[in-house]
């Protein structure tokens, strides 16, 4: 027994010093590796800005792609590649917390000595104002995400003097950060792991900080931002790495990010060197060029996400089922595909959640031969369904932006409407309204041509948050459930996945699953297609790391 | 030459100036081509121009060909080129939809916008102008106030901004309700901005008018004002707004042409040669007819309403008759 204890030692003993050993490998390779590569520009270029450089503001994937460079949060998603990329992790937390109180006490203990880009140490204050500044600042979110959190109402009712008093609290001795949710909520973690929540100095502003930078805790620090030209970020002097996984240390000294270039334009200063990366989609008549010239330039990666067009169920024609399943039915999405770019950049896509997202479950009743994929358009079907709804002869109007393919797709699926028998036209409003406009139930939008790309990795993102009743407000811009579906029994099968989830996500997936079928039978969305995403990058750019979070990581590339 | 009125001189002198006459000529060509585009739709293309064909084929050379291609590399689909045939001779646009004749309704709609937004432009001007000018004191003063402010506002920035409301939520003036996607939103948009380019000189002609000889004349014998408006002051304006209308037609083109472009003019799926230039902007690269082809239609017209009005107004204008007298 004791010899065998004494093998067990030693045994134990070797492990630790191989792991050791290979940590150390690992580490040197680690080392050597940025050795050889760190240094440089890294030129991004766009057709706009993105607008405030607030974190706990802006809600736009161009900033927040940069914004994980350069703040922190408690936790956050893995900066990895892949699948990888939709794991939270601790970031300034030293590790994740075991829920407490039946999931609704979350207590997170500070990493020690990591510092602000002003050299000022994070502390359990700098936390708990954070969280309190984040309803001072009017948070796009802090009325759904955040308002879980005690004391959220009050902070909701008068942001301006906002304590989140039981809410979130700080123990400096401890260094400590206490959150006390009303009810656990499966999400809270991952509502963290976004840029909202990033930890920011107690003394900011309580104030939209629009194109000042707020100091942050990342691997870089925004030094001057114009709106109307260009974004300069460098390295954050006090910056030194505690987690690979939620903030390495970038391999370019620094990120210039220019505006008001066209993505035509874009794309060709990318092909010529002049910029390393376009963040806008690279126009329709470019791609056959860049893929074929440049292909090992082109980089093709899955999104979360679903371009859709939401039939409003509460004004006619769509008020009527028929009409709604005989748009889906109709509907070619193999044409949809072909506008946005072809099978390479677009799945065709029958149902609410994307491909490879928790919940997904393949499921196509809206196609020829019924099943799993869709093959081809049922027009027969669709025609006899138009048939039944009498609605044939309607006027509807679709509205699409005018930004990408939408204007394309909108003009395609009022053909299609045409076809189906209504009378439809297009209506194309800039991208800067067309979103709110949409939502507006004043507005009396029949159908319209939109899109919906996840926040964070869970089926609520898009279940709960776009069909349930909650999500309409009439009259409001933010309006998000835009086609106005409201079902009980459907918000009682949501609300019943959520608190499974709590306790056992795997089973609250196929949940999920149940309620994704339910959504799409009920034909709301004539969903199109999910879009894949391409990045063009210059040819020395190196080591591409995409993440299905945040898209391309720009502290794992590197320049030649 | 005596016996001749000022209008049959005016006209002999028209059809006399050859490059009026070709400008004449390429017109009623054009204007006989855009109005047959149903018949070139149906019988030679044998297509629907309006409805997308994003999944067809046609046969090209005993073989079945697709209207939308995919690249060798899968990425991008682009709509065949001109094919020089009855069917999409000038190629397909980015909805498969055959561009020439949609180049051909297009047309219809630009030309009826230019010519639509002429009449109204001319007869507010007419209006206005001769009121204000024979009227005088206070009416004159605000009407020459208004139409200041008006002329003071950059003509496309007045334009884009009217289009924006007025596509957005249509048109109401009392019972009359004008829905937002019809012709007479642009029509009524140009017409309107336009007014005080032509109601300004229209206005300094009735003044001078309205202290001529004969004006006074007919004043002391105590004929009524609309009489005076109407047989004495109205046909000498007449000919200006004549020697106007083909100048402003070519310039009211060009505004649609810039409206539908930013899309805020004629709306899809009905096409005019602005929205159609802005469908090929995302084919540049690699279908420059589906842009350059309206385009060429509108210089073309545009060229030759200018020659035409240049021809007019050699014939008509008195100004100019003076200056060749003259020399």
């Amino acid at each position: 027994m004791t010899g065998r204890r004494g093998l067990a030692a030693l045994a134990g003993v070797v492990g630790v010093l191989a792991a050791m050993v290979a940590c150390g490998v690992a580490r040197a390779q680690t080392d050597a590796n940025f050795a050889a590569h760190s240094g440089g520009v890294l030129r991004l270029v766009s057709a706009s800005a993105g607008g405030t450089i607030d974190p706990q503001v802006n809600y736009t994937n161009e900033y927040w792609q940069l914004f994980v460079n350069v703040y922190d949060g408690l936790v956050t998603f893995n900066k990895a590649a892949g699948k990888a990329s939709n794991e939270v992790v601790p970031d300034l937390a030293m590790a994740i917390p075991t829920p407490q109180d039946g999931g609704k006490t979350y207590v997170f203990t500070l990493r020690k000595g990591i510092k602000f880009s002003n050299g000022a140490t994070v502390t359990p204050a700098d936390v708990v104002a954070s969280f309190q500044r984040l309803f001072k600042v009017n948070n796009p979110n802090a009325g759904s995400w955040y308002a879980n959190i005690v004391g959220a109402d009050k902070c909701l009712a008068v942001p301006a003097t906002c304590t989140l008093a039981g809410g979130v609290i700080g123990d400096a001795q401890a260094g400590t950060v206490t959150f006390h949710l009303v009810k656990p909520n499966p999400e809270f973690l991952y509502q963290l792991a976004v840029p909202f929540a990033a930890i920011l100095p107690a003394g900011t502003p309580p104030h939209d900080m629009g194109t000042v930078p707020v100091p942050g805790t990342g691997s870089y620090m925004i030094t001057s931002y114009d709106p109307q030209t260009k974004l300069v970020a460098k390295r954050n002097p006090y910056f030194k790495v505690w987690s690979l996984a939620a903030q390495p240390k970038g391999y370019v000294d620094e990120i210039d990010y220019s505006f008001d270039v066209t993505d035509e334009n874009g794309i060709t200063a990318v092909e010529n060197g002049h910029y390393d990366w376009e963040f806008d989609p690279a126009p329709a008549d470019r791609l056959a060029e860049i893929s074929t010239r440049f292909p090992r330039q082109v980089h093709i990666d899955p999104l979360l996400a679903v371009y859709y067009a939401p039939m409003n169920v509460n004004i006619p024609p769509f008020n009527n089922i028929d009409a709604r399943l005989a748009v889906n039915y109709a509907l070619d999405r193999k044409a949809a595909v072909n506008i946005f770019g072809g099978k390479n950049l677009a799945v065709p896509n029958c149902q609410i959640l994307p491909p490879g997202f928790p919940g997904y479950e393949p499921y196509c009743p809206y196609t020829l031969n019924p099943g799993t994929t869709w093959s081809a358009p049922d027009m027969q079907k669709a025609m006899a369904l138009m048939a039944k709804s009498g609605e044939a002869g309607r006027q509807v109007t679709v509205i699409a932006d005018d930004q990408g393919v939408d204007p394309a797709l909108g003009t395609y699926l009022a053909s299609l409407l045409n076809k189906l028998g209504f009378k439809a036209s297009v209506h194309v409003l800039s991208a800067n309204i067309q979103f709110n406009y949409i939502q507006n139930t004043n507005n009396k939008v029949q159908i319209s041509i939109t899109q919906w790309y996840q926040d964070y990795p869970a089926a609520s993102d898009f279940l709960n948050v776009l069909l349930s009743c909650g999500a309409i407000h009439p009259g409001s811009d933010n309006s998000i459930n835009i086609a106005g579906y409201c079902n009980k029994g459907y918000d009682a099968k949501v609300a019943a996945a959520m608190q499974t989830a709590i306790t056992d996500p795997a089973a609250a997936n196929a949940q999920w699953a149940a309620v994704d079928k339910d959504a799409t039978n009920a034909a709301v969305w004539a969903t199109m297609f999910t879009p894949r995403q391409l990045d063009f990058v210059s040819k020395r750019v190196g080591n591409f790391t995409f993440s299905d979070q945040f898209h391309l990581l720009f502290d794992k590339v590197w320049v030649h | 030459m005596g016996a001749n009125g000022p209008w049959a001189v005016g006209f002999a002198k028209l059809l006399r100036d050859r490059a009026a006459m070709v400008a004449l000529v390429v017109l009623v060509l054009m204007v006989a081509a855009c109005v047959a585009a149903p018949l070139y739709a149906r019988d030679i293309a044998k297509t629907d121009p309006f409805a997308s064909n994003l999944d067809g084929s046609i046969m090209l050379g005993g073989q079945a060909t697709d209207i939308m291609q995919s690249s060798a590399t899968g990425f991008g689909v682009t709509p065949i080129g001109p094919t020089w045939r009855a069917q999409y001779a000038l190629g397909a646009d980015d909805q498969g939809r055959d561009v020439a004749a949609r180049l051909l309704y297009g047309g219809r709609n630009s030309l009826l916008i230019a010519s639509g937004a002429t009449l109204i432009c001319l007869a507010l001007a007419a209006l206005t102008g001769i009121v204000a000018g024979f009227m005088g004191g206070v009416v004159d003063s605000v009407i020459a106030r208004a139409l200041d402010v008006l002329w003071a506002f950059p003509v496309y920035l007045l334009a884009i901004s009217l289009s924006a409301v007025l596509i957005s939520h249509g048109l109401q003036i009392g019972p009359v309700t004008i829905n937002a996607n019809s012709l007479l939103i642009p029509i009524t948009i140009i017409g309107v901005v336009y007014v005080p380019y032509v109601a300004r000189p229209i206005r300094g002609q009735v003044l001078s008018l309205a202290r001529s000889d004969f004006v006074l004349a007919a004043r002391c014998l105590g004929v009524p004002q609309w009489r005076i408006l109407w047989r004495d002051v109205l046909p000498n304006v007449t000919t200006t707004l004549i020697v106007f209308a083909p100048l402003m037609m070519a310039l009211n083109m060009l505004t649609e042409a810039a409206l539908s472009f930013l899309s805020i003019g004629v709306q899809p799926p009905a096409a005019s040669w602005g929205t159609i230039i802005l469908d090929g902007e995302g084919l540049l690269y690699t279908r420059p007819a589906v842009a350059i082809a309206p385009g060429i239609a509108i210089m073309i017209t545009v060229v030759a309403l200018n020659f035409l009005g240049d021809g007019v107004r050699e014939a008509f204008d008195p100004r100019a008759k003076l200056r060749q007298t003259g020399s």
